[in-house]
């Protein structure tokens, strides 16, 4: 018997609610089948199962919002026996949220008097007051306050929930803040850009999109995120997470892909290992990740594992962006729009070319400048050779 | 405003240099305040430049010459007494309890004390047992004192002449970590009160209420916690008797959170009666239970590595406020 648990969608994620269960009691899962969907403050997404087995039951009702760790339901693993008759009914919302390696209670000073009282669920005296005026059913409320109790904030986001209407977008916006925020704090930043000639890509991308249907026709952009792949595979200091003090680089390359969303608000989620797959693939790939980025349907691997971000502006028509780091990944390349400019080509002839600015913005505990111009340089050298992409 | 480089000790120095040079009925009296220039040379030089009229060696009798500076304060004069640490303040009690505290209230007002006393405290110097105790929570007990608990280097400067002007007695506790303090003298003498509680660092997380020795630590605690994501308001009690109600009051009510560092033993201590008054003052508008960071309940321990172990540290305090601190969902 194992208990399924909430995942961690990021970083800066520490709760999602349950918005809808693909699964019953009963049904048999596999590894990587999609088992719920639960709705963050980036938006919603199905969440996968990482074991096969059997559901035994659910722990935690539809719109119930719950801290990352907390079991949403128990599945048998083949072979084992069924348990007796679990009750099905979620779990109580006292003893829920709470999982106790995030949040140590103080140790009392003094041994709690024994006592015969029924115990009363835990309230902090700020919350209670707030629940009293806004009407809150203390029952009804996740806590996440110190030894479990319900906070002042637990009851006004209970509240705030009840209510209709609220607005997703501003709950991105926060996150958004927070994380640039923090990545301006704690992140020392260095920038570097370089201009890099696109006629040999653009041509090489022409000749072979005039042969091919609409449908099929490689875009610029994932010959982009291919560059900044493979060149990544011999920099492994761009790559990976500044996490517990440490920079942790990661052996596999995950590209994050800045995406700004209708309503409003960015997303970067993950290509996995776009080095590996032809370019065919790979535009496939990055087609359905930005269908479902927009339609709010990424999976959870894809907001965690991003290990390096690459974002363009190319459409909205600036030549050079200055990127922000998305912690606690350690660089971000950017590339401009495509622009007509004055070339020297190597013989000395100036020619009007198509040119792309393409910067780095790098953490300096990690890297230094001369390697960064390293990464830039490999980027550029590699788009003059998309044959090879 | 100034901005001038200055130590701690320094400041002292010229607070008391200024009291000897503006007022002729104050002098200091107390144990090796003279030639030897005071046991933490606080007093270095103004023996040399007051003459020994007013900068007065005393015997090793905290009574006697704590009761002689009632005497004097009786008799008009201004006294500044200095006894070597809190630890031997215990000889002088009875005068400073019994006599100092009392007598203007046994007088039905007609006798005031107006004395200074000015004394070492805390522990971090490797002084062992005898020397190290902070026992300023026993005289924030009594009714009839005033105790200030100077913390930076401007109220290290300025609180000495307001304490000069008061007509009963005050007691100044100066942590003996903090003599080698460095740091730019900015404050002017007329943003200096001895009434009021300060905020030292702006938070809207939790409060981290503290003062003397361990405002500098707390101060540490709460740069860590800020690296972390959680803005930790850093209140400096400042004046220990009469305690700043309104100060506590009001911080707690922003942050809603509340962690006591108090050198002192947690027992009976002055951080026991600050969370009893959180708890009068803002029950209910507490949203996590308040905490204490005290020094272990044992003499305080010579080796270096014990005594660490035994005192609020930095990261003691940060985790102290982890625990209760909010959690931004």
């Amino acid at each position: 018997m194992s208990e399924f648990r909430m995942p961690s969608l990021g970083a800066d994620m520490d709760k999602a609610t349950l918005v809808q269960w693909l699964v019953k009691p009963g049904d048999t899962v596999a590894r990587g089948d999609l088992v719920a969907a639960v709705e963050t403050d980036k938006g919603v997404f199905d969440i996968e199962i990482f074991e096969s087995g059997t559901i035994e039951a659910l722990k935690v009702g539809l719109d119930e919002t719950v801290l990352v760790g907390t079991v949403l339901a128990i599945v048998r693993g083949a072979g084992e026996p069924a348990a007796a008759a679990v009750p099905e009914a979620p779990a109580a919302p006292a003893a829920s949220p709470l999982p106790a390696a995030t949040l140590p209670p103080p140790a009392p000073a003094i041994a709690p008097v024994p006592t015969t009282l029924q115990p009363r669920a835990k309230v902090t005296p700020a919350g209670r007051k707030r629940a009293l005026e806004l009407g809150v059913s203390l029952d009804k409320v996740s806590a996440t306050g110190a030894d479990g109790a319900v906070t002042l904030a637990d009851v006004e986001r209970a509240a705030a929930q009840a209510r209709p209407g609220r607005t997703p977008g501003a709950d991105m916006r926060s996150v958004i803040a927070a994380s640039m925020s923090r990545s301006k704090r704690e992140i020392p930043h260095y920038y570097l850009g370089t201009t890099v000639d696109m006629k040999p890509a653009i041509d090489w991308l022409a000749a072979r999109n005039r042969e091919r249907p609409i449908t099929e026709r490689l875009l610029l952009g994932v010959l982009l995120v291919k560059a900044v792949a493979l060149a990544l595979r011999d920099m492994p200091e761009f790559n990976g997470w500044w996490t517990e003090g440490a920079f942790r680089p990661s052996d596999r390359i995950h590209v994050g892909v800045a995406v700004s969303l209708r309503r409003g608000g960015l997303i970067a989620p993950a290509l996995h290992d776009p080095g590996g797959m032809d370019l065919d693939t790979l535009m496939r790939a990055f087609n359905d990740l930005m269908a479902r980025a927009r339609g709010g349907h990424l999976r959870a691997s894809e907001i965690a594992d991003a290990t390096i971000t690459v974002t363009s502006l190319g459409e909205r028509g600036v030549e050079s962006i200055y990127p922000i780091i998305h912690p606690p990944q350690v660089a971000i390349v950017g590339f401009g729009s495509t622009v007509t400019r004055p070339w020297v080509a190597p013989e000395g002839a100036i020619e009007a070319r198509p040119c792309v600015h393409a910067s780095l913005a790098a953490d300096h505990r990690v890297s230094d400048g001369h390697r960064g111009a390293l990464f830039l340089a490999a980027i550029a050298g590699l788009l003059q050779q998309p044959e090879h992409l | 405003m100034t901005a001038a480089k200055a130590t701690y000790r320094g400041a002292l120095r010229e607070a008391l240099r200024e009291a000897l040079l503006a007022d002729p009925r104050v002098f200091l009296m107390g144990e090796d305040v003279g030639r030897y220039g005071g046991s933490y040379a606080v007093s270095m030089g103004l023996l040399e430049e007051f003459g020994p009229e007013r900068i007065r060696d005393t015997p090793l009798s905290e009574s006697a010459f704590v009761g002689a500076g009632i005497g004097a304060a009786l008799g008009g004069m201004r006294p500044i007494v200095e006894i070597m640490t809190v630890n031997f303040s215990l000889l002088a009690l009875d005068q400073i309890v019994n006599t100092a505290a009392a007598l203007r209230h046994m007088s039905g007002g007609q006798f005031h004390v107006p004395l200074v006393i000015r004394m070492a405290t805390g522990a971090g110097r490797q002084l062992a047992a005898q020397h190290s105790h902070s026992l300023e929570a026993w005289y924030a007990h009594v009714p009839g004192l005033r105790v200030l608990a100077p913390a930076t280097l401007q109220d290290a400067r300025y609180m000495l002449p307001q304490a000069l002007r008061r007509e009963d007695p005050v007691l100044i506790f100066e942590h003996a970590q903090l003599y080698n303090m460095e740091g730019e003298l900015t404050a002017e003498a007329a943003e200096i009160d001895i009434r009021s509680a300060a905020v030292r660092r702006p938070g809207r997380d939790l409060s981290l209420i503290t003062y003397g020795g361990s405002l500098p630590k707390t101060l540490r605690a709460a740069e860590m916690l800020a690296s972390e994501g959680i803005e930790a308001e850093v209140l400096d009690l400042r004046v220990l008797r009469p305690l700043d109600d309104r100060a506590l009051a009001e911080s707690v009510r922003r942050t809603r959170r509340a962690v006591v560092v108090d050198e002192g033993w947690r027992s009976g201590s002055l951080a026991a009666e600050l969370m009893a008054r959180i708890v009068e003052l803002a029950f209910y508008e507490l949203d996590a239970p308040p905490v204490r960071v005290c020094t272990q309940e044992l003499p305080i321990p010579y080796p270096k590595h014990l005594e660490d172990a035994a005192l609020p540290q930095a990261e003691t305090i940060a985790a102290a406020a982890r625990a209760i601190a909010k959690r931004h969902v």
